[in-house]
């Protein structure tokens, strides 16, 4: 079965600068896929060229069987959501939400009816008066979002849907987003340099480094099986370790890295080569006495930071190996670390992980 | 903001931009034909330049323009600053309605209008307290400075509302007090704009005819009044020569001024 | 907190220049609607002002002969008030319409060529508007450039009338008055967000939708400001009828004129003048109000 949405070796060019590297990917139909990566990355270019503001220099665009290429913005089964909203300022919320309808001449008492439609569906009803000037940054927020959902589209971008608004606000509105999308089954595409948000939001996610597509996969695989050193380092915090192979010890192998460690690894390592080696945060755990388990030796606290559920520490080991060490606040069995100026961490080899690039 | 503009809206766009500068242009070379004929061509020659250094009556019309202008510019460029200060920085005084109403209508007001008005009020005053005793150069050059200041304030006007207040609040924050604060913070700031309004007044003093003449009296001709007669009598090459002498003076001011207003902070 | 030295300043500062236009730009309209209420005679200065301060104190006799003459004769007056009207509406008109897209590529250009642009567009702005007019003779004439190509390249045989027509006080008053068009209507037209007009696109809206539901209503203020700010000028003008104009085309700046310095009736021409005002007193204080409106 062909996928829904097929992109397929896209790249553009914009004279010397190469904004997007030969991405492919498909999605299914209902899918929620989010484009992450940081400032520069080419996702808003990816996303501009779905929209059919850009044109790709290479590649292909199918939607649900149909070729994008010479397709106008106003002809797609596409339509995006701003990241500064680009509500009509002189017209009101009833009207921004109307403008597509009225563009594809629907009879007005449908469009009334759609347009009340749509105002549940986002809970502004009522609001429908209101000029954009007299809105909160919530509100408009929803009114972009139902303006772009008026015309059904097959495809739904979203242009960092959440960076303008508050933390809290942030929360609520990620659910809601996700229950929207969910009730109505459209595609989403979501760009987005946040990764707490992709990873909330998601499906699926494609992480973007320099114009190239750098991995694609559900967000549990992303935190726990990053591809790269990038995307381990883009998405959630972790330590890396530079470590040389010394041999296989069991289903483990033996690294050496400062001290003796026992990590996972495939049958591709050999004895001497070196490897980056990469830890998340809440998979150490910090003591103030030895435990005795494996991987374990002794650092010294360096710093602290407070995050309400938990602490994360910097810490350094033996040969000045700098660990990030999280500890959530709800497990006794751990010191109150923060008294501590010196402790000793260790980490189960199965949460190691051995990355490249 | 790459967004592509409609042929017809480029097209229409550049036959503007041709309306106003072909005649000009065409102008400017016809005044180095040879021949007397201003629309046959014969010939490059520099002659009607050569004449214009002889021409005596439109000499000393120039000495009289570039006084008049140097001067009213000069009054309007103060007069002006004084202005915009007032509604920039005051919020509110007594007289703000009227300030704003009498520095906005010489703006849109008739030349016709103001010139004969003017020449009325100088007669009246005449006749009440026996000054200006008849007119010249100098109820010409009140008569540039009215109108002139109204068109510097809104030069500075701009300048000062856009400027960056925490130079100035710094500047208090350290101890400095009005007016010196003004003088060796906020000036420097908005000179580029101050020396614009100065152009500004005197190029439009040095373009003026209506206003002038009426305010003029005999012997107090400007330029444009001696330009205007000759017209009048026909088109000649020599009008031609010191029109284009004229545009190319003035051209080079306004960029200058346009240049200082516009490089400051790249930003209009 | 505010020292007496702060105090003068600031009076100085406001009063200086209200005092310089009160003397020099009101009392001159108050005395010009004194004048028109004066009596014509055969004297220096050809009147015998309505209100005056003399040596034997102050007099007030006013006379409504002008305005009773510019009644009884009001062809020769209404008719070029009408049309100064006309020719200065629809010079606003086609002032409008070149300037429209001349302020849309200028604002929708980069930002240094954008410098560059208006630079250009203000130059020919502050030359004298009496060289222009006059440059354009020398196109217009009918042994003008022109003409001498149409000659020349078989299009016609006789010169093409051009001067003292409409065509060529229309043609003057785009040369004078584009800039002051294009200014406003280029500050609201830049203004406007890219984004939103990616959005009508997206939302299924054509070029020309664009432009008639987001881009027009949009740049209203500009457009009204431009046209306020020709227009209001175009009225009472001199030398555009006066250089390119003829019979036909007269209007009230140079009746004000011919009256004063040909016919010597300088009662006459300040009643003519008054008139004017009160014509364009209207569209002035719908500026003002504009302009209120926008600033707050």
């Amino acid at each position: 079965m062909t996928p829904f949405i097929r992109i397929q070796n896209i790249s553009k060019k914009f004279g010397k600068l190469l904004a997007v590297d030969d991405v492919s990917f498909n999605l299914e139909r209902g899918e929620l896929f989010s484009l992450l990566g940081p400032s520069g990355c080419g996702k808003t270019t990816l996303l501009r060229m779905l929209a059919g503001f850009e044109k790709p220099s290479e590649g292909y665009i199918e939607i649900d069987g149909q070729d994008m290429a010479n397709v106008d913005p106003a002809d797609r089964p596409v339509n995006i959501m701003f990241q500064s909203y680009a509500l009509f300022p002189h017209m009101s919320v009833s009207n921004n939400i109307a403008y597509g309808l009225k563009r594809a001449s629907l009879p007005s008492d449908e469009i009334k009816a759609r347009v009340e439609e749509l105002l549940r569906l986002v809970h502004l009803s009522g609001m429908g008066a209101r000029k954009p000037s007299t809105l909160s940054g919530g509100q408009r927020q929803r009114v972009a979002l139902a303006r772009a959902l008026a015309r059904r589209p097959k495809l739904l971008l979203l242009d960092e849907p959440l960076a303008a608004l508050d933390k809290k606000l942030r929360s609520e509105t990620q659910f809601e987003l996700v229950n929207i999308q969910e009730q109505l089954g459209t595609t989403f595409i979501v760009v987005t340099h946040d990764q707490e948000e992709a990873m909330t939001l998601s499906t699926r996610i494609g992480v973007m480094d320099d114009g190239k597509l750098v991995q694609t996969a559900t967000p549990n695989e992303i935190y726990e099986r990053p591809e790269t050193r990038f995307v381990a380092d883009f998405v959630g915090d972790i330590s890396f370790l530079e470590a040389t192979v010394i041999q296989r010890a069991g289903k483990y192998w033996l690294m050496e890295a400062a001290t003796l460690i026992h990590a996972t690894g495939s049958s591709t390592l050999t004895s001497g080569m070196k490897v980056s080696l990469a830890i998340r945060p809440e998979k150490i755990t910090l003591t103030s006495q030895p435990t005795g388990q494996l991987n374990e030796f002794p650092v010294e606290i360096e710093d602290w930071a407070f995050y309400g559920a938990g602490t994360q520490y910097k810490v350094i080991g033996p040969d000045g190996i700098k660990l990030k060490v999280y500890q959530s606040h709800n497990q006794p069995s751990q010191a109150n670390s923060r008294q501590l100026e010196t402790g000793f961490v260790h980490f189960s080899p199965d949460a190691t992980l051995i990355l490249e690039g | 903001m790459r967004s592509t503009v409609p042929l017809l809206v480029k097209l229409l766009a550049i036959a503007g931009f041709g309306i106003i500068y072909i005649p000009v242009m065409m102008m400017m070379i016809y005044s180095f034909n040879r021949g007397k004929l201003v629309s046959v061509w014969a010939g490059f020659s520099t002659k009607w330049y050569k004449e214009l250094w002889y021409d005596d009556v439109l000499l000393t019309a120039l000495y009289k323009s570039l006084l008049i202008g140097f001067s009213s510019a000069t009054i309007s460029t103060i007069f002006g600053l004084l202005i915009a200060i007032a509604f920039v920085r005051f919020a509110h005084f007594r007289g703000r309605l009227f300030l704003s109403l009498v520095a906005s209508a010489p703006l849109v007001m008739p030349e016709a209008v103001t010139g004969l008005s003017m020449l009325l009020l100088f007669i009246a005053m005449e006749a009440s307290f026996g000054w200006p005793s008849g007119r010249g150069v100098d109820t010409i050059m009140i008569a540039h400075a009215t109108f002139g200041m109204c068109f510097a304030a809104v030069v500075i006007q701009t300048r000062l509302r856009d400027m960056d207040k925490s130079l100035e609040e710094a500047a208090r924050d350290l101890g400095g007090r009005q007016p010196f604060v003004f003088l060796s913070i906020i000036l420097p700031l908005i000179l580029p704009s101050i020396i614009a309004a100065w152009l500004l007044s005197f190029t439009l003093s040095f373009d003026d005819l209506v206003i002038a003449s009426f305010v003029s009296g005999p012997g107090s001709s400007t330029l444009p009044i001696v330009i205007f007669s000759k017209i009048r009598l026909g088109v000649s090459p020599e009008i031609n020569a010191i029109a284009t002498l004229m545009i190319l003076t003035i051209s080079a001011l306004v960029m200058i001024g346009s240049f200082l207003v516009l490089r400051r902070d790249g930003k209009k | 907190m505010h020292s007496f030295l702060q105090k003068f300043g600031r009076l100085l500062v406001i009063w200086l220049p209200l005092g310089w236009l009160g003397i020099f730009f009101m009392l001159p309209l108050v005395e010009m609607v004194n004048v028109s209420l004066s009596e014509a005679r055969r004297a220096v200065p050809p009147y015998n002002p309505a209100f005056q301060i003399g040596k034997d104190g102050i007099s007030f006799q006013p006379v409504v002969d002008n305005y009773l003459l510019i009644y009884e004769y009001w062809e020769d007056y209404l008719w070029p008030a009408v049309n100064s009207v006309r020719l200065a509406f629809f010079s606003t008109l086609y002032c409008l319409l070149f300037a429209y897209p001349m302020a849309w590529w200028i604002a929708r250009s980069n930002k240094s060529l954008q410098h560059i642009l208006l630079v250009l567009i203000l130059m020919p702005f502050w030359t004298s508007s009496l060289l222009r007019m006059y440059a354009l003779i020398g196109l217009l004439n009918p042994n003008g450039v022109i003409n001498d190509f149409l000659i020349w390249a078989g299009i016609t045989v006789t010169p093409i009338q051009m001067m003292q027509t409409d065509f060529s006080i229309y043609s003057g008053m785009i040369l004078t008055y584009l800039p002051l068009m294009i200014l406003p209507l280029y500050a609201s037209l830049v203004r406007l967000d890219n984004s939103v007009l990616e959005a009508a696109a997206d939302l299924g809206a054509k070029n020309w939708d664009i432009f008639r539901t987001i881009i027009l209503p949009l740049s209203m203020p500009g457009v009204i400001a431009g046209c306020l700010l020709v227009f209001i000028p175009a009225v009472g003008e001199f030398v555009i009828p006066a250089l390119l104009g003829g019979p036909e085309q007269l209007m009230l700046g140079k009746v004000i004129w011919t009256e004063f310095f040909r016919n010597r009736d300088w009662p006459v021409a300040a009643a003519i003048a008054i008139i004017l005002i009160a014509i364009i007193i209207l569209p002035i204080v719908y500026a003002r109000y504009q302009d209120k409106e926008s600033i707050s």
